[in-house]
């Protein structure tokens, strides 16, 4: 991708292996009344252009608040970064200024965001949201802004968009909301995008259409995708790997053909379980035991340990390293062999 | 946008869209669309909801009438009353007689005359006071509410002290202290402002607190919007209902305020006009003559009615889940 770009901020073009966005190390923790919850503990994953990576956890996991500090768009305070990096072309976006990080957001990184309708304002027409990108990022005059609000609106194939461009989000359906939102996100060629849980609020069939929309759209445009989700089927087409959260960690990278042949986390192969199959239709439901860990009060040594069927004594006292099982392999478990294998403890 | 209708292209003719199953681009669901030719917003469907409110246009024309009569008052009246020579003193107090419907006052001067020149006064500080409190308190509400933190801390204290000044008794102070500044009404305008602002304030405040929270801010900010943007684009708009509501009863609050100063005597002075220092004027001899007093309470009541029945109105359209 050639764009010229008219900020200067960070440099195109990685130097070396450098990836095009690596999060290193990140932590975040919310100073609350009832204590500080670490809700990101030490996170790191990397992404390259054109490449989709799936971060996938259930609700609390510390995925969307990782998103949001690699956007810049947590409230801090109450948010705090202590430690880590968000590397962007290999500039620390973190140690920019918020003007510099405002350059980046939108026009570098974009994000779109679970429920579309909350996330489009409902006092201004789709047209008038999407063609602002142009106005305000692009000083076009509004009559350009507008043609290409609709050159969009076709490109996420919203049907009889010169005629749509003037109506409200509320009078859109679900799935033509999330093309709206996605529109403006891609509006202004970013580098990197991060859908949050974009699917989610949609049925079935719509997801599906959304999905692959958006994998068109990466195509075209050579982007970098985050992904970001805790339904696995949704994974499987669209990801190139996959970062398992759990209680603000990784606990399994992997591709995503590696991961749904043998799942190396515990965490990880109880999810995959846990899809309904056609083929065990009657029988009871997989769930894994237990509840997500209270972010205020982690179980010691591996925060999975209280509901782990694999669980040792010496997983309640040590936190387990993010083994490295092969180059591109990871799983922050004591004993992912034994998951490997497939044998339970 | 070209607004030559496509009917043939609104519906399902677009090759790209055979494989979409949503619901959307089907042709039953462009109904609506047909009947109403432009498209729905919060401001425009409270317009379609409120054209349908026999409140609503009852008091439009009230209110319209009212601003006729505060700056054409000859249309409603050719006897001036600021000209000395139409009183006539051995008149006082006169009941209803041909020239003169309703009758004169103490004075002897012509008390319809009166009532049509007083509602300029009132209109003016009505309007001017509502226009300065949304303003100044709008203002400062949405910058609270957008930073938060201390300006936040710092301005609702603020408007804490104020609160807790008894507002009749805060504008006596005011506008007998600055009674001989020489500006007439305007020292009414600034008590009332001064005193009211905060109660704008809040709301403004509140309702900024309530959006900000809400996602499209948070879209907005992910897509590169700057705080400028955010706070007058996605956040005013959004926060702005309540506020106007609350300033169309305001209003009407106001005018009643300035009659109530007034008849206290430190509101408008003699020889202006104002209802309230007509229905100050008419009290001593209310036995005797009561339709002095009658009249311009029956105009100040009609006036504060109007604005709050408008208020009214525009608080039940812009509340869709009043509808």
């Amino acid at each position: 991708m050639s764009k010229t770009s008219p900020h200067a901020l960070p440099a195109e073009g990685g130097l070396g292996n450098e990836p095009l966005l690596a999060v290193d190390d990140l932590h975040v923790e919310f100073a609350t009344r009832a204590g500080l919850v670490r809700a990101v503990n030490g996170v790191s994953y990397s992404l390259q252009a054109g490449e989709t990576l799936a971060v996938l956890g259930e609700s609390g996991s510390g995925k969307s608040v990782t998103a949001q500090a690699i956007m810049g768009i947590l409230d801090m305070p109450p948010a705090r970064i202590p430690k880590g990096e968000v590397r962007f072309n290999g500039t620390d976006l973190l140690r920019l200024s918020e003007e510099a990080r405002t350059q980046v957001r939108g026009q570098r990184i974009a994000m779109i965001f679970q429920d579309a309708l909350s996330a489009l304002n409902p006092v201004f027409t789709v047209g008038w949201q999407i063609s602002e990108m142009f106005r305000v990022h692009r000083g076009m005059g509004k009559r350009d802004a507008v043609k290409k609000a609709v050159e969009l609106m076709d490109r996420v194939r919203i049907p009889g968009a010169k005629q749509r461009v003037n109506d409200y989000p509320h009078q859109f359906s679900g799935g033509m909301r999330q093309r709206i939102m996605i529109a403006m996100a891609i509006a202004l060629d970013p580098e990197v995008l991060i859908a949050d849980e974009p699917t989610t609020a949609l049925d079935v069939t719509v997801q599906a259409q959304v999905m692959e929309l958006l994998a068109e759209l990466q195509r075209e445009s050579n982007m970098g995708m985050i992904l970001i989700t805790h339904d696995l089927g949704v994974v499987a087409d669209v990801a190139d790997k996959i970062a398992v959260m759990y209680g603000g960690r990784i606990v399994e990278n992997a591709s995503v053909h590696d991961i749904y042949k043998a799942p190396a986390h515990p965490y990880t192969k109880g999810l995959l379980e846990s899809i309904p199959r056609v083929d065990l239709k009657g029988q009871d439901l997989y769930a894994i035991k237990g509840l997500p860990p209270n972010l205020l009060d982690m179980p010691t040594g591996c925060a999975f340990h209280p509901r782990c069927p694999y669980r040792q004594d010496n997983c309640v006292t040590d936190s387990p390293p993010l083994y490295e099982i092969s180059g591109t392999r990871n799983s922050a478990c004591h004993y992912w062999r034994e998951v490997l294998d497939g044998d339970q403890g | 946008m070209s607004e030559t209708p496509q009917l043939g292209q609104v519906g399902p003719a677009f090759p790209e869209t055979q494989s979409l199953t949503e619901n959307q681009p089907s042709p039953p669901v462009k109904q609506p669309k047909k009947k109403e030719a432009k498209p729905a917003s919060l401001w425009r469907d409270a317009w379609y909801d409120l054209r349908r409110r026999p409140m609503f246009i009852f008091s439009l024309v009230l209110i319209a009438i009212l601003l006729v009569m505060s700056f054409w008052p000859s249309l409603f009246t050719s006897i001036n009353p600021f000209d000395a020579k139409t009183c006539e003193l051995s008149t006082a107090r006169q009941g209803p007689s041909a020239g003169h419907i309703f009758g004169r006052d103490n004075l002897g001067c012509d008390v319809y005359a009166k009532t049509i020149y007083g509602a300029k006064n009132s209109i003016i500080i009505g309007v001017a006071t509502t226009v300065i409190t949304a303003l100044v308190g709008g203002l400062l509400g949405l910058l609270a509410g957008t930073r938060g933190g201390w300006t936040d801390v710092l301005t609702s204290r603020v408007t804490e002290v104020f609160f807790a000044i008894p507002s009749i008794l805060g504008a006596l102070l005011i506008t007998a202290t600055f009674r001989d500044a020489g500006i007439g009404i305007w020292i009414v305008v600034i008590a009332l402002s001064v005193l009211a602002w905060p109660m704008t304030f809040r709301i403004m405040r509140a309702a900024v607190i309530t959006a900000r929270s809400q996602d499209f801010v948070l879209a907005a900010k992910a897509l590169g919007a700057g705080q400028a943007r955010i706070m007058f684009r996605h956040l005013l708009p959004n926060a702005l209902a309540p506020v106007i509501v609350v300033a169309t009863i305001n209003l009407g609050g106001f005018i009643a305020a300035e009659a109530a100063l007034s008849f206290l005597g430190v509101g408008v002075q003699s020889p202006d006009i104002s209802w309230g220092l007509m229905i100050a004027d008419a009290r001593n001899r209310f036995l005797e003559a009561p339709l002095p007093l009658v009249f311009p309470a029956l105009f100040l009541s009609i006036t504060v009615l109007a604005f709050i029945m408008l208020g009214d109105a525009v608080r039940d359209a812009l509340d869709p889940k009043l509808r």
